[in-house]
């Protein structure tokens, strides 16, 4: 396949992200495959901070920083007076955080997506609260420390599933998409501008600080989230259509989890247990997709 | 040409007339029928809007911070929970300095559920950064509402046009709808000062340290002080154009007046004809009607109540612990006179219970009997309640 990355950079040399920091590698490709047309919403999340504090800013397109659960929200009303306004190509894009997507702002994005608000959302997923220091968020993966999961008291419950909860509204398009994976992300990002109605990309990027691994293991740890099939990349059109990019290499999911600090005091059955998880949820996808033969 | 209408239908001529382009709301009573009648106007292709049919009223306001951050004239209507849930955002409107107008009917806070008139809503938001205008029947709500449009876009700040439920929103009145022609002369198109636009890329609302935070503060207080003065050029030339004048406050047979009774909304009305009765009856009363809450127009307040002896506060709200909110701003604004009145305040027709011409005269004549007010405030037409909760200290 064809790299074809643009040059150009819509992010100023210069931002407040700790090392390593995913969400502001997914920022820098997003800009890239959008382009400078577009208004972009941030609900409170890490780049509330990352992007600079008055009278600075990260990020060379227009932004409306804006409350923690009104990504859906607030993206509906720039797209509404835009119409109004008589201009129909710029696009509006709201940058939100797992908290500001799978819990706080659910409702909001969930009331957006059914009235099919002509919007992309993108939710880079750092798999809980960072911004505030690290507490769970429902898109925690099963097995995670956190700060409000210290100790046994680890987290118990799975992952939200948030990408086929938006299929289930009959999402135009919804796309899983990973920082270790640039033309991927870059190309679904290209693909989703060029649609109209509500669209949606989930972003798996690494928090090095939250996740208490090195800074520069950041990729390496997204790729093997692929790898191991605990983040595969695939899209939905129209809330059925169903396309798998990536076939795993049959890693095994502790690969994943024994370089990482949040899982450290997993024990080997936890670990087993959570790759049946995985290949539970993988066996899912491909039935979906039209998969019968399993992989 | 006058038309019999409700309150709320007055509110929604007006949101038509003054070419609002995006609106956002949520159903709840007793609003529902402005946003009922402006759907219409905009499926009938008379409004020429976009309705954006939320699924709260969180995301109404959210909506309308998308909107009016994006240069266009935006509207909402909410009631009592409604309004409550907006809250966080209502702050998120003035920090931004953006115009929103809203009509917000006032009802009661459950529980238990009470869908009547009571002030206890709005007055909830009054440190949120919103122009708050009180009215006491449809013309003025109509009125009002093209006001709010001119003065909110003139300070960059958002405005609420607050209506009793009911007896105001539901009540029908002939009520004067002014030409299409006089009202685009009064409020020309939005010109917005600042907007979202990829042609020249600026952040919003963005992180703002200790070093820069206190003066956009100021900026807001600052820009809410100077509204008592652009609402009054503005009702200046209001009444020119429509040949109908307001002012912030209404003060009515206050020149001589030993007690003044201050009022609110609907209950003004109710009162100007206890006014009457008593003066006829040779007492020297009067009555100052209060319609701009915030900013609170003190200066103009104390130019009306210093010279009278006693003032007595209708509430239809109360500040649990403190007493009637109106009552509160009416003693702020006069402690610095020297020999100020007496003010006494009176908590009355909470959850929609009536206050009838003969509460009023109660309220009259107990502020004249009684030589200095013993409580901070005094509740109107209270029951004997046997099965209520018993506090006590341990």
């Amino acid at each position: 396949m064809e790299l074809s990355v643009p040059d150009r950079e819509f992010m100023y040399s210069g931002h407040v992200a700790c090392p390593g920091c995913g969400a502001a590698i997914a920022m820098r490709f997003v800009l890239k495959a959008l382009g400078e047309k577009i208004i972009m919403v941030i609900p409170a999340c890490c780049w509330s901070i990352i992007a600079g504090p008055y009278p600075m800013s990260t990020l060379r397109v227009p932004v409306l920083h804006t409350a923690f659960e009104t990504g859906g929200s607030v993206a509906s009303g720039i797209k509404a007076a835009l119409e109004v306004r008589g201009d129909h190509e710029t696009t509006v894009v709201t940058w939100a955080g797992d908290g500001g997507t799978f819990d706080i702002g659910f409702q909001a994005l969930s009331g957006a997506v059914e009235r099919n608000e002509d919007f992309i959302y993108i939710c880079y997923d750092n798999e809980a609260y960072m911004n505030t220091g690290i507490q769970r968020s429902s898109s925690t993966p099963y097995g995670a420390w956190t700060t409000t999961t210290p100790g046994q008291d680890w987290k118990k419950m799975r992952k939200k599933n948030i990408v086929e909860a938006l299929v289930a509204h009959r999402i135009r398009y919804a796309a899983t998409a990973n920082i270790a994976f640039p033309e991927d992300l870059i190309n679904k990002v290209k693909k989703a501008k060029n649609m109209k109605g509500s669209r949606f990309i989930h972003i798996f990027s690494t928090c090095p600080t939250g996740w208490r691994v090195p800074s520069e293991m950041s990729i390496k740890i997204a790729r093997m989230a692929v790898q191991t099939n605990i983040f595969p990349l695939y899209e939905v059109e129209n809330g059925v259509e169903y396309t798998i990019n990536y076939r795993p290499k049959g890693y095994l999911v502790k690969e994943y989890f024994k370089l990482q600090g949040r899982f450290s005091h997993l024990t080997e059955e936890d670990l087993d247990q959570i790759q049946e998880m995985v290949e539970e949820d993988w066996k899912l996808l491909l039935r979906k997709a039209g998969v019968f033969s399993g992989s | 040409m006058k038309t019999v209408m409700e309150g709320s239908h007055a509110v929604a001529e007006a949101v038509k007339l003054a070419r609002v382009q995006v609106i956002s709301a949520y159903p709840i009573t007793p609003q529902t029928h402005i946003v009922e009648r402006l759907s219409e106007y905009c499926a009938d292709g008379s409004l020429d809007a976009k309705f954006l049919r939320v699924e709260s009223e969180h995301s109404a306001m959210a909506a309308l911070i998308g909107a009016s951050s994006t240069g266009v004239r935006t509207f909402t209507a909410t009631s009592s929970q409604g309004l409550a849930l907006m809250h966080e955002l209502l702050h998120w409107a003035s920090g931004a300095r953006l115009p929103i107008v809203m009509a917000e009917v006032n009802r009661a806070m459950a529980p238990g559920w009470n869908i009547w008139t009571d002030q206890t809503d709005s007055l909830s938001q009054r440190d949120t950064g919103w122009i708050q205008i009180y009215c006491e029947d449809g013309q003025e709500a109509l009125d009002r509402t093209l006001q709010a449009f001119r003065l909110a876009e003139s300070v960059n700040l958002p405005a609420m046009v607050i209506l009793d439920a009911f007896f105001l929103s539901h009540t029908y009145e002939p009520v004067d709808i002014p030409d299409q022609a006089k009202v685009d002369e009064f409020l020309p198109p939005y010109e917005p000062k600042f907007l979202l636009d990829p042609g020249n890329p600026c952040a919003f609302n963005q992180l703002a340290p200790p070093d820069v935070y206190m003066e956009m503060r100021f900026s807001i207080q600052t820009a809410m002080q100077s509204a008592i003065g652009v609402l009054e050029e503005i009702q200046n030339d209001f009444s020119e154009i429509f040949e109908r004048s307001y002012g912030s406050i209404e003060p009515v047979e206050c020149d001589d007046a030993d007690i003044i009774l201050v009022t609110s909304g609907t209950v003004t009305s109710t009162c100007k004809e206890v006014i009457e009765k008593l003066r006829s009856a040779g007492e020297k009363v009067g009555l100052l009607k209060i319609s701009l809450f915030r900013p609170f127009p003190g200066e103009a307040v104390r130019k009306v109540l210093s010279r009278t002896r006693k003032v007595a506060v209708v509430d239809r709200n109360c500040s649990f612990g403190s007493g009637g909110i109106f009552a509160q701003e009416i003693r702020s604004a006069l402690c610095n006179v020297p020999d100020h009145p007496l003010v006494y305040g009176y908590v009355a027709g909470l959850g929609g219970r009536d206050i009838t011409p003969e509460l009023l005269e109660d309220i009259y004549w107990q502020t004249k009997n009684t030589d200095f007010p013993e409580l901070d405030s005094f509740w109107m037409g209270i029951r004997e309640v046997k099965d209520g909760i018993i506090c006590s200290g341990s």
